[in-house]
């Protein structure tokens, strides 16, 4: 039974001030209806231009669960198509990564396409003449996502032809991006170092509402980071201290800590939490960084870049930034209880490699399917698919710090455990799944 | 001198015994196989050559192995409630090279099964043992576990290969 398609007033239902019903995590006609529209109304991420720094470089990936491939084309812009042959389906591209040259062969019957998508030949073209060929789909090409914005490298596009702009949609959120790309002292980050992918038997919007939620880490992760602070402490006294230590302990500050850190929620979803501090506000200096970025940017404004120490940025739906430590991860939907999470990192072009050596650190020690931070979040999102499951509850609560004045408020910052940009997520859920139904 | 006879046949008994402590869960007496300067090495692409300014999935010097260790004991370390197992199985393993510099390579094909409630998952690869002598018995400077699809996207995995 259809509960929910075509019926936006029962979508909207799903979200109330304080919480939130668990068919957003486990029905699967809401999963489905998520990939139609929100993943389609929405600006989603899809790559990083250092990908495909030459003509004819590509990259696949997913737009919500459409398979896309983003190419560098011949008049050097980015274009997005959809990794769909429109002769008989096959997927075009392939390989993750890869140079095509001028044009993409499909591998089934040789068809070829420009790198915008468009239809260059097909094999024994007489077969076609006076069949009304022209009058097909297929004559087309490859579809081209219209909607594709580079923002500093950044990739995004919104699958939609209609919708809300590039510009409204992130507005003041992409000081986040600005903040990162600024911590290079050239301007420039490049993808480096691998990625880290980590199969989750979950919601993909477990993970969402994870990255802001700051009364779980001196919980869940007293095992892993309250371990690491423990076996440091029996350390011989004068030994230095180890970045991983650095790394690991500071997930296991107080409560009063992540309150006084802060968050701060704009529009359509999207908030950061660490407006005042945060996890990555202490870590020990690369020696030389501080002088290159007064070099490139004067003492001033390298101070006010450096001292920005964001810790996560939700751009809605489906990604989380880490500028002072050069991190994004996507959180792909594949099915309601499952999701791929990639964890991506960057090198601040032209900064030392210690930084990198740093973020790479990071990356493994808490995103990693061998991690142990990530162990324990992943056991508490599986117990939860799997508990949802339940009728003795219907709801997932989201009240922390409520205030109803906070509907009419935007780019506001507040205390740290703030469950407010959880209600931001939700309530910009319903706005886009429900906007072209 | 030496203080010990270093056979080929010492070296791969000490690879099959070290397997043997991981399936039955004596984590601290693993440990203590490990150098003080050791590391255990799960490189994240194939054949990578860096650890450093590459990801791993792991690249663990004695320190952080003890966190994981200690981890797995804690009262709170709620995704081994209950508690995982694991079982190796190893092919015959090969002594590499000569060792100039103290050190013995050791490669062993293997696949390993790690459990946790009705789950089992399977895992095919290679480790890399380079072995020492320190103060009159055998420890592991590098223990390097290369994945057959070590680029391939998992789900938890927990205890050590």
């Amino acid at each position: 039974m259809e509960r929910y398609t075509g019926n936006p007033d029962a979508v909207r239902a799903l979200v109330r001030d304080l919480e939130v019903h668990k068919d957003t995590y486990i029905d699967e006609e809401v999963f489905a209806l998520e990939m139609e529209h929100l993943f389609a109304n929405t600006w989603v991420y899809v790559g990083h231009a250092s990908q495909v720094p030459n003509k004819g470089d590509f990259y696949t990936t997913t737009v919500g669960t459409e398979p896309v491939v983003m190419v560098r084309h011949t008049d050097d812009s980015i274009r997005v198509l959809y990794n769909r042959c429109p002769h008989k389906g096959v997927k075009v591209a392939g390989e993750t990564c890869g140079n095509t040259g001028k044009f993409f062969r499909c591998p089934y019957h040789a068809w070829t396409f420009k790198t915008d998508g468009s239809l260059l030949a097909v094999p024994l073209k007489k077969g076609y003449e006076n069949t009304g060929f022209e009058s097909c789909e297929a004559k087309h090409g490859m579809a081209p996502v219209q909607n594709v914005k580079v923002y500093r490298d950044f990739v995004f596009c919104r699958l939609n032809p209609n919708g809300i702009s590039f510009e409204d949609y992130f507005g003041e959120s992409l000081s986040t991006i600005d903040n990162m790309v600024d911590r290079s002292p050239e301007g420039r980050l490049e993808v480096a170092g691998g990625v880290l992918r980590y199969m989750h038997n979950c919601n993909w919007k477990m993970l969402v509402d994870n990255q802001t939620d700051t009364c779980h880490p001196m919980v869940a992760h007293e095992s892993s980071a309250g371990t690491a602070v423990k076996v440091w402490q029996e350390a011989p006294e004068g030994t230095p201290k180890p970045m991983a230590v650095e790394l690991f302990a500071p997930f296991v500050s107080s409560y009063e800590f992540f309150e006084n850190m802060g968050i701060r929620v704009w529009d359509n979803g999207h908030g950061h939490t660490g407006v005042a501090d945060s996890i990555h506000a202490a870590y020990s200096p690369a020696p030389g960084y501080w002088e290159q970025m007064v070099a490139a940017y004067g003492e001033e404004r390298a101070k006010h870049i450096l001292g920005d120490t964001r810790h996560n940025t939700v751009y809605f739906p489906n990604i989380m930034v880490k500028g002072p430590i050069q991190t994004l991860r996507l959180f792909k939907p594949i099915a309601a209880n499952k999701t791929l999470v990639e964890s991506w990192t960057f090198r601040l072009v032209g900064a030392p490699d210690l930084l990198l050596e740093r973020t790479l650190m990071y990356n493994r020690l808490i995103n990693a399917p061998t991690s142990v931070v990530g162990h324990d979040d992943l056991e508490m999102y599986e117990r939860a698919q799997e508990a949802l499951q339940s009728r003795g509850r219907d709801w997932i609560n989201v009240a922390r710090l409520f205030d109803p004045a906070e509907k009419e408020q935007k780019n506001v910052a507040t205390n740290g455990t703030n469950e407010w940009q959880m209600r931001n997520q939700f309530r910009a859920w319903a706005k886009f799944m429900t906007e072209s139904m | 001198m030496s203080a010990l006879d270093i056979t080929h046949k010492t070296l791969t008994d000490f690879i099959y015994a070290e397997a043997r402590l991981l399936d039955e869960q004596r984590f601290e007496d693993w440990l203590n196989l490990f150098t003080e300067d050791g590391h255990y090495w799960m490189p994240l692409a194939h054949g990578q050559t860096d650890p450093r300014l590459h990801t791993s999935l792991m690249y663990e010097d004695k320190l952080l192995l003890r966190v994981r260790v200690e981890r797995l004991a804690g009262q709170r370390t709620f995704s081994q409630q209950p508690k995982s197992r694991c079982h190796h199985l190893l092919q015959a393993p090969t002594v590499e090279s000569p060792a100039p510099d103290g050190e013995h390579v050791v490669r062993t094909a293997f696949h390993y099964v790690e459990t946790r409630q009705d789950q089992q998952t399977l895992f095919a690869g290679w480790t890399t043992h380079h072995v020492v002598e320190d103060a009159g018995a055998l420890k592991i400077r590098l223990k390097r576990v290369d994945l057959v699809n070590c680029d391939a996207a998992f789900g938890n995995i927990q205890l050590f290969m």
